[in-house]
């Protein structure tokens, strides 16, 4: 047993720790959290995979702007979270059957074949000198061109998406729609009023005398 | 003893029932319910490295970067309609999302 393989060992048993304490966490920051870690030792093993570009847009993406998200999520939403665990462990049967059962129809494909033992010698995933980053790359750019521009157009319909979900009109600005301004006519502005230009001086009014008396 | 890609595929395996598991169990959670996903995504996407490295091709990263693009459109969307939905409805039940019921 190598260095390789120990190290394997042991990103896998704390990824699945993690991923454990992510679907049981009685906490979503804590879930959060735990989803970080997974990330990261997934991340790790991608690199024993020699498969350097992707572990770090892994760590970039995933715990850099999606985790952070989720955080922020949340954090900003105020939820019972006694009120979420009900019903936790009704639901335990269920979801120990159905795990019970993939596992096993995972492992009856497992067992059948799958002993690929020596990874299969191509230069662009084996040996030092090159660059995983240049070959795919060399890839994207060139065969998988017009997909990588639907996946950048699927972003954008993300980033749009999300802002006009979440956008809420301010009732306390002083928005004015330029339309109306535009289109504003004198009438509306100013009321011209009709009356005579002079007028009838009222009587003058009684002096005040009972109080300049008392001043006096 | 040396690494096969029975390895790594049976670790994809235990990662994807850990999150199937996890998404019967967390039926009223849908933040938790979204991270399962994430975590479902994640051991797809390790069985597509497993498999680029013992094939020798990689077009298998290709796809690995295509899915990550597209889960992260996805968490983004889904995380914008939690939060409209705490607007409305003060909660994140999933079981009282019925308003479609007829």
């Amino acid at each position: 047993m190598d260095a390789k393989t120990g190290l394997f060992y042991l990103f896998a048993a704390v990824l699945l720790f993690a991923a454990f304490r992510v679907i049981t966490a009685r906490n979503p920051v804590y879930a959060a959290l735990y989803l970080v870690l997974a990330f990261f030792q997934a991340s790790a093993i991608w690199l024993l995979l020699r498969a350097e570009f992707l572990a770090i847009t892994l760590v970039l993406v995933y715990v850099g702007a999606v985790m952070v998200l989720f955080l922020f999520v949340v954090m900003m939403l105020d939820i019972n979270v006694e009120g979420l665990r009900e019903g936790f462990w009704k639901h335990f049967p269920l979801a120990a059957g159905v795990g019970a059962l993939i596992a096993l129809e995972m492992a009856a494909v497992l067992m059948g074949g799958f002993r690929l033992t020596s990874p299969k010698t191509l230069s662009a995933i084996q040996g030092p000198e090159t660059s995983n980053t240049l070959e795919l790359g060399k890839l994207l750019y060139s065969q998988y061109l017009y997909p990588l521009e639907i996946a950048a157009v699927i972003l954008l319909v993300a980033i749009i998406a999300a802002i006009a979900l979440t956008l809420r009109t301010r009732k306390d600005s002083k928005y004015v729609n330029p339309a109306d301004q535009v289109r504003v006519k004198a009438r509306d502005r100013v009321r011209i009023v009709q009356m005579p230009v002079t007028r009838q001086a009222e009587p003058a009014a009684e002096p005040a005398a009972p109080a300049a008396e008392t001043k006096a | 003893m040396t690494l096969t890609l029975g390895h790594f595929l049976s670790l994809g395996a235990m990662l994807f029932a850990l999150s199937v598991i996890g998404i019967f169990l967390n039926r009223k959670n849908l933040i938790v319910l979204l991270m399962c996903v994430e975590l479902m995504l994640l051991a797809v996407n390790m069985n597509f490295v497993a498999f680029s490295y013992f094939l020798g091709d990689m077009h298998g990263q290709v796809f690995v970067f295509f899915i990550l693009t597209v889960a992260a459109a996805e968490s983004a969307i889904g995380l914008a309609l939690l939060v409209l939905l705490f607007r409305n409805k003060s909660n994140i039940n999933v079981d009282e999302l019925n308003a479609l019921k007829g």
